[in-house]
């Protein structure tokens, strides 16, 4: 069975559509300026007592270059080594075939409930519709993906799927959908999610994972976590199928150190993340602990197309840490789901055209306005404005009006006689616009009508008086004879 | 020392007053100035939306005006200082690559030319009430420009700067971000906006002429007293 698209209401226009909504709601936009906010200072904070940050952020983009230069050598002894300490590694192209692979590996384990931690790869591939048509019943454990679970949602951030949701909105939720006395306390909300998981863990015959890094050199896998969800997820069921995608590969069990500094203080300005697990096989000894099997799904969707480019190969070294979304203002005001796709922010923006495809994607490496900040705390360098101006000329975002826009523009602008006499013409016109009565009324249609994007512009926005003369003509009117002062 | 202008096309056309206080400003500091009008444009809006042969073909104006001198090129406008010191990106090759390299190293922006070439931070001008600076994107982030104004507004008498909220976000601009997602460009300039009031100020300052008409636009739209100032005009009053 085909998995349906997970990536909600993603079309040429959708970013413009979704935006509205998102900035109509009060509700939402408090969340977001908030909690971006808070972990934005928290980032911060954790910062200060890392002096050496600067040197880790080059080693970690050293490795991720190094490795994905050679990211087929990697894989390969990554492979052979997974494999011989018995965790059965399986290939996946796309999303379908990620599915399906899933799906079988469920079946056969004769699984009805299956428990899972928090991966965005899942979410890419869509894995919980997919389950629920095969009717298997996923059931998310990591708070904030079991919030968005209940109402039928998909994350709107990286690391905090729920952020756009207040606890006031999480309350009424727990209230509605299952049935519990009504409260807005933090606390009390968290017990109740825990009772709830609790009985879940304990029924679930497969538990289902993401993967933070592949170590090649040992074969095994890490996972990152701050509930403890993930190790129950892994520990208690008699089996466990971990998804990541093909780049999470890194050559060393050594360069971990420099991500599990860079990652938790990047993401939630932690200085170490919680729980910290790495797989290295399943059970060799009945008595022992741990799950009989261990699969891990290795997704290509797209990731391979992308080594070809320099640029687009360098967002690969991504480790989803979440920061460049929180200090992005455009995401600050309209949040995750405005962009359509389970990978929002300046990231998202880059990898979704990837995933989904140019036609469907094409226009969110528009919904930035290159502001730079994302690229200042990405702990691995990734160079995010200058592969969003990549992709905005690779697509074709503004079609045959934009194009002949600029064909315009260009003739005019590169006449110097030419464009300051048409400068004039639409100074002396805004003037009249700002004159009162009739004609500054009608001429203000008249240019709306003319100029497309100045109506847009004047909207909202008031332009300043217009100037009776250019600089060009103050210049040679007597500007140019003057002497120094000093 | 004899400085070259590069005016921007939004100074030159919408806001040549600013053009004025800078070549007032820099002759007070001692310079020479000259004005090439056959200049016209960067290439920057059609750079930053994709079309590069446009931006190009614009730039070329910009290596014919000013590719041929020595002196230093002053900017009263941040992003259009960081796109002119693209240019050898754009002009890979032969003569035009020469003289791209020759624009982009003379290239600076207003306020980094007055403190590190010049080495001037009194410009013996008065100004009362408190402001605050606006760090545009790419003044702080391309040209690493951060203290420069601070210290600039700092020598400025009977001016008191404050330190708003948000300072290095971005306003909201972003080219033709700015039209495309016009609602949430403005949903950007009113949360500066918001921090900027609660600061308490009179003006909020930058010298990026672009920052300048979104803020200015959302600040005459409100009816705020708030003003938006350019750099120069500040550094001009006396």
């Amino acid at each position: 069975m085909k998995p349906l698209d997970p990536i909600v209401d993603l079309d040429a226009r959708s970013f413009g559509r979704l935006s509205k909504a998102a900035l109509a709601n009060d509700s939402l936009r408090g969340a977001l300026d908030h909690v971006t906010t808070e972990f934005a200072d928290r980032r911060e904070k954790a910062l200060s007592s890392a002096p050496d940050w600067e040197v880790w952020r080059e080693q970690a983009r050293a490795v991720k270059a190094h490795t994905l230069a050679s990211l087929d050598t990697y894989l390969a002894q990554f492979i052979e080594r997974a494999e011989s300490n018995g965790i059965q590694v399986h290939i996946a192209r796309d999303r379908e075939e990620a599915c399906t692979l899933v799906g079988e590996i469920l079946q056969q384990a004769q699984a009805s409930t299956v428990v899972k931690s928090k991966s965005m790869v899942t979410e890419e591939i869509g894995l919980n519709e997919h389950l629920l048509a095969l009717g298997l019943e996923p059931v998310e454990t990591d708070l904030g993906e079991w919030i968005i679970q209940l109402a039928g949602e998909k994350p709107s951030h990286i690391i905090a799927p729920a952020i756009h949701r207040t606890r006031q909105d999480i309350g009424d939720l727990f209230h509605t959908e299952l049935g519990v006395p009504e409260t807005h306390d933090v606390e009390e909300l968290t017990a109740i999610a825990r009772r709830f998981l609790r009985t879940r863990f304990a029924e679930a015959e497969v538990g289902v994972s993401g993967v933070n890094f592949l170590v090649a050199e040992t074969g095994s896998f890490l996972v990152l976590e701050n509930e403890g969800n993930a190790r129950l997820c892994t520990s208690l069921p008699k089996v466990h199928v971990a998804v990541t995608g093909i780049e999470k590969v890194i050559p060393r069990l050594g360069d971990l150190d420099v991500f599990l500094r860079l990652l938790p203080r990047s993401g939630t300005g932690q200085a170490m993340t919680t729980y910290q697990t790495l797989f290295s096989g399943p059970k060799t000894d009945p008595d022992s602990e741990g799950p009989e099997a261990i699969h891990l799904v290795l997704l290509d969707n797209g990731r391979s197309a992308q080594l070809s480019t320099p640029l687009e190969r360098e967002a690969l070294a991504c480790i989803r840490c979440g920061a460049c979304l929180n200090v992005c203002p455009v995401y600050k005001q309209v949040g995750g789901h405005a962009y359509g796709s389970v990978y929002p922010g300046p990231i998202g923006a880059v990898i979704t055209p990837a995933l989904a495809g140019q036609e469907s994607a094409g226009n969110l490496p528009h919904a930035s306005s290159l502001c730079g900040a994302c690229r200042d705390v990405c702990p691995v360098k990734i160079n995010l404005p200058e592969l969003l101006l990549e992709l905005r000329e690779k697509g074709d975002e503004g079609g045959r009006s934009e194009s002949w826009g600029f064909t315009g523009w260009s003739w005019v602008a590169s006449k110097p006689r030419l464009s300051s006499v048409l400068g004039r013409i639409l100074t002396c016109t805004l003037r009249l616009t700002q004159s009162s009565g009739f004609l500054g009324k009608w001429t203000s249609k008249l240019i709306g009508a003319l100029v497309p994007p100045l109506r847009t512009w004047q909207a909202e926005r008031e332009l300043p008086p217009m100037p009776a003369r250019s600089f060009r003509q103050l210049w040679k009117a007597g500007l140019d004879s003057e002497e120094p002062s000093a | 020392m004899k400085v070259s202008l590069f005016v921007s096309c939004l100074v030159d056309t919408i806001t040549p007053q600013i053009g004025v206080a800078t070549v007032e400003l820099l002759r007070r500091a001692g310079c020479t100035v000259d004005f090439d009008p056959r200049q016209t444009c960067c290439g920057q809006p059609a750079f930053n939306s994709g079309h590069r042969a446009e931006a190009c073909q614009v730039a070329r104006g910009v290596l014919d005006s000013l590719g041929s001198g020595s002196d230093p090129i002053v900017v009263p406008s941040g992003s259009c200082a960081a796109m002119l010191q693209r240019l050898p990106s754009l002009f890979e090759e032969g003569e035009d690559h020469e003289r791209a390299r020759s624009v982009a190293t003379r290239t600076r922006e207003l306020s980094q030319f007055l403190v590190q070439d010049l080495e001037v931070t009194d410009l013996g001008a008065r100004w009362p009430g408190k402001v605050t600076w606006h760090d545009a994107c790419h003044t702080l982030r391309e040209l690493d420009v951060h203290s420069e104004p601070r210290q600039l507004l700092s020598e400025v008498r009977d001016l008191e700067q404050i330190e708003a909220i948000g300072c290095d976000t971005c306003c909201g601009f972003g080219g033709t971000f700015a039209v495309k997602h016009a609602d949430v460009s403005v949903a950007m300039a009113d949360w500066k906006i918001r921090h900027i009031e609660k600061a308490g100020v009179k003006a909020v300052v930058s010298s990026d002429i672009s920052c300048l008409l979104q803020l200015g636009g959302r600040l005459r739209e409100m009816g705020s007293e708030v003003q938006a100032l350019h750099l120069a005009e500040v550094l001009n009053t006396r």
